[in-house]
């Protein structure tokens, strides 16, 4: 019982999230209004963390096998992913590490900058 | 035998969930981020529908429901995330000062890199989203007009990347605050970097995977504007 609970309250905040993706004229997953929206309500005591903690656990825990269906599809562009592939592999690379640098290197400088204050 | 495994109607979820659980397998044996288990089961099961000549349209059409979970699950996130805000209340300036920094710069050089390799429309937007985690990756690829399964291994990739050259990245670049090396991994290469941020350090473990969820709200924030520059 105790998971149809939690998971009635996360479908809800799903739910919602998806209306606002409606509503809303911007091109954001209705996951992400989803998510702050359940945010807000943990963040206000609206919900405690133990009234949806098991489900969401849950959730996550499968969450890299939902995605398996996804990437089976790319055998219908593989022609146009193998005709770029060069291309696709050095931007994948290239990006992968300016990300980890820019965004490591801006907070350490930040933090140290805080410190000595 | 094509057939008679069109006519279990589970065979889809049954295929998913088995060859998951080879690719776990092989990940516990082998403890190499290289036997990412997503792959493994990607591959595994595109090397058994074609074998079985199984119809791939009736395929989708009987995993969907499975993809239909990432929205209850994404929106999950936010409790790790909640627990994660108030552990981190002092440092959360510095953190999403650089989460903000890498997102940008990972939008801004994925932009110009696919201009300059003159990739249409299609697979530009598909890399755009490469260095979040897949559940908000792929929506904003399908919304978008990519091709989200172009996305999903983009990302993957990424994450694998991002796992086996973590440690090595932040000893070059002198990374050596646990909380900045934590930003550095979950905004770079999300979850899978995040457990290599782990190992490093508990610290930088939390930190990594509260910037992997800040990046994913902050490229979908930013997704629209990026867009209308192209």
């Amino acid at each position: 019982m105790k998971y149809i609970t939690q998971l009635l309250y996360i479908l809800l905040f799903s739910g919602l999230g998806e209306l606002l993706e409606r509503v809303i004229p911007l091109p954001i997953p209705a996951a992400i209004y989803g998510l702050v929206l359940l945010l807000i309500a943990l963040a206000t005591g609206i919900l405690k963390t133990a009234q949806v903690q098991d489900a969401a656990n849950w959730l996550i825990s499968v969450m890299p096998v939902l995605y398996v269906p996804i990437c089976v599809k790319i055998l219908e562009y593989w022609g146009v992913i193998s005709q770029n592939a060069a291309a696709i592999i050095t931007i994948i690379v290239v990006s992968t590490f300016l990300v980890l640098g820019v965004s490591g290197l801006v907070t350490q400088w930040l933090i140290k900058r805080g410190k000595r204050k | 035998m094509t057939e008679l495994l069109q006519d279990i109607s589970l065979f889809p979820l049954l295929l998913t969930l088995a060859t998951y659980q080879l690719g776990l397998w092989c990940q516990k044996k082998t403890r190499s981020p290289l036997c990412n288990p997503l792959l493994i089961a990607t591959a595994l099961s595109i090397a058994v529908l074609l074998l079985t000549d199984f119809d791939l349209q009736l395929y989708q059409t009987r995993s969907g429901w499975i993809t239909w979970l990432l929205t209850p699950a994404t929106v999950s996130l936010a409790v790790p995330l909640y627990g994660q805000l108030k552990a981190f209340k002092n440092q959360i300036g510095a953190i999403l000062v650089g989460v903000a920094a890498g997102t940008v710069t990972s939008l801004f050089f994925i932009g110009v890199l696919c201009g300059v390799w003159q990739l249409d429309t299609a697979l530009t937007v598909s890399l755009l989203p490469k260095s979040i985690t897949t559940a908000i990756g792929v929506v904003l690829s399908e919304q978008n007009g990519g091709i989200p399964a172009l996305t999903s291994a983009a990302i993957v990739i990424t994450g694998i990347l991002g796992n086996l050259v973590g440690s090595f990245a932040c000893k070059i670049l002198r990374i050596t605050d646990p909380i900045a090396q934590g930003v550095g991994l979950g905004t770079a290469s999300h979850v899978i970097g995040t457990s290599r941020a782990t190992e490093i350090d508990p610290l930088a473990g939390a930190v990594s995977s509260l910037s992997l969820v800040i990046a994913g709200i902050l490229t979908s924030v930013l997704f629209p504007l990026v867009l209308l520059l192209r």
